[in-house]
């Protein structure tokens, strides 16, 4: 007869940055310690791990999550995304780019968390959704410009005690640039392709 | 042997903007911050805070919990490894906060009175919980508000508490204008966005402690003197550090670090919580201020007393030294300044960016733009009228005084000229539109700081020096002026910092810390190139030159040593909310040589939107009854988020300190001096409603009304 399991723990499959994890939980970890203590993660922040401050920011699913309410064993099944997770290789992410070109940060503390929060922000935003300072919510109403105005509504979730705030919006703004102009030469090569087809 | 050359061409890495060398490892999460660095058997440390806030422990009732799981022990009063507090640190005697267990005497809410160690955090925190303290509790006082019986003068960090010239009264008499005011600010927390967090272990006969500090000198020396070791056996290490502000120096949390570690003998950590810190991490301590000024017709200063009660705990002294910035400011026939501290049942306050002219810039700088409106002159033609020759009290030359040009440039940039200066009129829809200014100071200084440079077999350079980077861009600043000193490309040169084994160094505090290290590594990168001009080749362990500041630094010449700026500020406010935006801001600094356009700028501008914070939003309650505070956490204390922050610049004038040898000044504190005054002056602008308390919470503007 196998060995009755703790009731206090349970075996858990997180899948982070594209990797499977097994590993035996206290249920009272959240995912966050377990990012941090159980799978040398480290790179997501703890902040204030009451919700608070954004610092634990990961991508649960492709939507920003703050690690410190979630469980470890509720996050099984799900697609997490770390900051670790976000590189190709030797290749940053653009938003990591930009906020390492345009100083988008002082101590780096926030840092993760911010970065984390800006991939799924522009993201939310190609994707339509609205913020409190869009003036036009209807669907039909499609993405409203990502201003600055915007873009701080959107990143207030991540507090910088620093005062980085100022050059993370420029870092957001580049970021965004770039996914745009990304999206419309796949656009136009589809176009073209499209066309090739029909000729 | 190799046979290096350094080259002759000379090349220009400071004043560049380079992007921070630690860059790509911050964005990709690959830094590892104090509470990140594995070690085996690593146990974890909870605290337990009083829930009285003056009284005794009578007993802590340890058996159930060391019963419970994964519990290795409960330190408390009656069983904690003992501590010397007795001697004389580098700022002076400890503060007994970081004596932890060592009576059963409860002095503030939120003091320290055990710490249980566990195999896993969420065991240490469920045992933390459930630990039962009996206290004894007395009747606490932490009423602060305006005057107090038990209130004396007391020097502070920069200065005495008193200074005094000419003869007050008659002056204020023989005035045409006076301006009599008093102002408030609120306690305040750093809440530096990494909470204080550190590992101790013995390794070998050393004490090892892995932290996040401001100078791992420092702490190694008090840690080494609480425990009574030789500080050779102890060695600090802090590579990144996630913001400190001045609230990272010696904390319960090593103290109890170390405690567990040399009674378990294994590696513990102690993290503290976002609450914790509250209590634990120091604060700025509220003040209450009054600024009298008086002025011929033409504004001309004939009187300047400025006061400032600050409040401080009954275990230690420190005084926020608010009036200490119209000494440098501004001069009067007649000139008074005077510190004053009140000793109450609260939490030790400390050093918080820019102690002193952060509240006392906020007091007397709304005082003088009063006194421009009363005289119906421009506030920077008010300030350019008193423009002192001499330092006012200490009556020394200033090393360099550019204010006015800061104030010219900032006027030209910010649109200055067109502004009407009556207040009320400008109105866009609910919101009333004002702007405002202010100007700024802060001490340049330099300590005494040792540093090593390394020419490399393979080429390269390493410099050691243990510095603090605390999100200021110091290693990378220190990289350039390595890199210029050596004549050598940027990426030729390494540099190492956050390590006690480095030797003495000045810590990252006062404005002080890129300046002192610079130097250090100025002088020993500039012997060490003049050493491998006359080498042959560069051994397999390279050639190392060390230096120390010491002597260079005591041989300055006594003079008034600031930097200045202008601070700018447009704000709205809505009438029927009482909410006040920001909606732009510009500061314009002579602050020294810049050393990195880059990474100096968000020094500025990060500073400046404290100065949002502090006008707006930041606020710590205490409760009086409880004497503990409300909502002691980011939700109940609430700091500047992104949307509360408007496109903020800043700029510099060229001011190069001419006793450095790199011309540094230091630009860590300046951003928040008179940031606050200069939004406070504005919403005065827009609204004709003066605000002398801060914050400017909605509720005051809508109680105080428009054009009231």
């Amino acid at each position: 007869m196998a060995p009755t399991p703790l009731s206090t723990h349970s075996a858990v499959t997180l899948n982070v940055n594209g990797e499977k994890h097994t590993l035996t939980v206290d249920h009272r970890t959240t995912l966050l310690d377990a990012l941090r203590e159980r799978l040398d993660l480290t790179g997501t922040k703890k902040g204030c791990d009451q919700g608070q401050c954004g610092a634990c920011t990961v991508l649960l699913d492709d939507r920003r999550a703050v690690a410190c309410l979630q469980l470890a064993v509720a996050a099984e099944g799900r697609e997490i995304v770390t900051v670790e997770g976000l590189a190709e290789g030797e290749q940053l992410h653009p938003v990591q780019q930009a906020f390492l070109d345009l100083d988008g940060y002082q101590c780096g503390y926030c840092t993760p968390g911010q970065i984390c929060s800006a991939v799924a922000v522009i993201e939310e935003h190609a994707a339509g959704w609205p913020s409190a300072v869009t003036d036009d919510v209807r669907p039909e109403a499609g993405p409203p410009p990502l201003t600055a105005e915007e873009i701080r509504e959107r990143m207030s979730g991540n507090l910088c005690r620093c005062g980085a705030y100022v050059s993370i919006v420029q870092a957001v703004e580049r970021a965004a640039g770039i996914r745009a102009q990304a999206a419309r030469t796949a656009e136009g090569a589809q176009t073209a392709k499209g066309r090739g087809a029909a000729a | 042997m190799t046979t290096t050359t350094t080259g002759t061409r000379v090349t220009k890495a400071v004043g560049t903007a380079h992007a921070r060398v630690e860059g790509r490892d911050k964005v990709t999460g690959a830094a590892r911050y104090a509470g990140e660095v594995p070690f085996a058997g690593l146990a974890y440390g909870w605290m337990v805070l009083s829930t009285i806030t003056r009284g005794r422990v009578r007993s802590v009732e340890t058996g159930a919990v060391l019963e419970m799981p994964g519990v290795l022990t409960v330190l408390h009063h009656g069983n904690a490894p003992r501590v010397d507090i007795d001697y004389v640190g580098m700022l002076g005697v400890p503060d007994p906060t970081v004596a932890v267990f060592q009576h059963d005497r409860v002095p503030h809410a939120g003091w320290p009175v055990a710490l249980v160690v566990a195999e896993t955090s969420e065991q240490a925190r469920e045992a933390a919980e459930a630990l039962v303290v009996h206290y004894e509790e007395e009747p606490h006082d932490v009423t602060f508000a305006g005057e107090h019986p038990d209130a004396y003068t007391m020097p502070g960090p920069g200065g005495p508490a008193v200074t005094g010239k000419g003869d007050l009264e008659a002056e204020l008499a023989a005035s045409a204008v006076v301006v009599d005011a008093e102002y408030s600010t609120p306690e305040e927390h750093h809440n530096s966005m990494e909470p204080h967090a550190a590992t101790a272990l013995w390794d070998g006969g050393r004490l090892e402690v892995v932290d996040s500090n401001q100078g791992t000198v420092w702490v190694a020396n008090e840690l080494a003197n609480l425990f009574s070791l030789d500080p050779a056996s102890v060695r600090v290490r802090s590579e990144h550090v996630g913001g400190g502000f001045g609230s990272k120096g010696v904390r319960a949390h090593q103290v109890a670090a170390v405690m567990a570690a040399t009674v378990l003998s294994r590696p513990v950590r102690v993290v503290m919580t976002r609450r914790q810190l509250f209590s634990l991490a120091g604060h700025r301590s509220p003040t209450t201020q009054r600024v009298r000024l008086g002025a011929d017709a033409e504004g001309r200063l004939r009187a300047l007393e400025h006061s400032c009660l600050s409040r401080t705990s009954t275990v230690y002294e420190f005084i926020e030294s608010g009036a200490g910035v119209a000494r440098v400011m501004y001069d009067a026939p007649a000139h008074h300044t005077a510190n004053r501290v009140v000793r109450l049942d609260v939490p030790s306050p400390t050093y918080m960016r820019a102690p002193g002219e952060a509240p006392g810039s906020f007091a007397l700088e709304s005082a003088l733009d009063e006194l421009a409106e009363k005289c119906g002159i421009d506030p920077i033609e008010l300030r350019v009228r008193n423009e002192p020759e001499r330092g006012p009290v200490s009556g020394l030359p200033f090393s360099t005084r550019s204010l006015p040009a800061c104030f010219r440039e900032g006027a030209r940039r910010f649109g200055w000229a067109d502004r009407d200066p009556r207040p009320g009129l400008r109105r866009e829809g609910r919101w009333l539109l004002g702007t405002g200014t202010a100007a700024a100071s802060f001490g340049a200084g330099a300590m005494p700081s040792t540093a090593a440079a390394t020419a490399e077999a393979d080429g390269t350079f390493t410099v050691r020096i243990s510095a603090a980077d605390i999100g200021t861009g110091a290693r990378t600043a220190l990289t350039l002026v390595a890199a210029d000193a050596l004549q050598v490309p940027t990426d030729r040169v390494r540099v190492r910092i956050g390590d006690s084994d480095f030797g003495p160094a000045m810590i990252a505090g006062g404005s002080m810390g890129t300046r002192s290290w610079a130097w250090a590594v100025t002088a020993a990168a500039e012997e060490l190139r003049e050493r491998l001009a006359l080498s042959d080749g560069i051994p397999p362990e390279g050639i190392t030159v060390r230096s120390d500041t010491t002597e260079a630094l005591g041989a300055l010449a006594q003079t008034e040593r600031h930097s200045f700026g202008a601070q700018f500020a447009e704000v709205a406010v809505d009438v029927a909310t009482g909410e006040v935006r920001v909606r732009r801001m510009l500061g314009i600094f002579a602050a020294g040589r810049i050393v990195n356009p880059l990474t100096a700028r968000g020094q500025f501008t990060g500073g400046m939107i404290w100065g949002i914070s502090m006008a707006l939003h930041e606020e710590a309650v205490r409760d009086r009854n409880t004497g503990a505070l409300y909502g002691a956490d980011l939700a109940g204390y609430h700091v500047a988020t992104n949307a509360d922050v408007p496109l903020v610049e800043a700029d510099w004038v060229d001011d190069p300190d001419p006793d450095d040898p790199v011309g540094i000044k230091g630009i860590g504190e300046i951003g928040i001096v008179g940031a606050a005054a200069a939004i406070a002056n504005a919403v005065w602008h827009a609204t004709g409603v003066r605000h002398r308390s801060l914050p400017i919470r909605p509720d005051r503007v809508l109680t105080a009304g428009p054009h009231a």
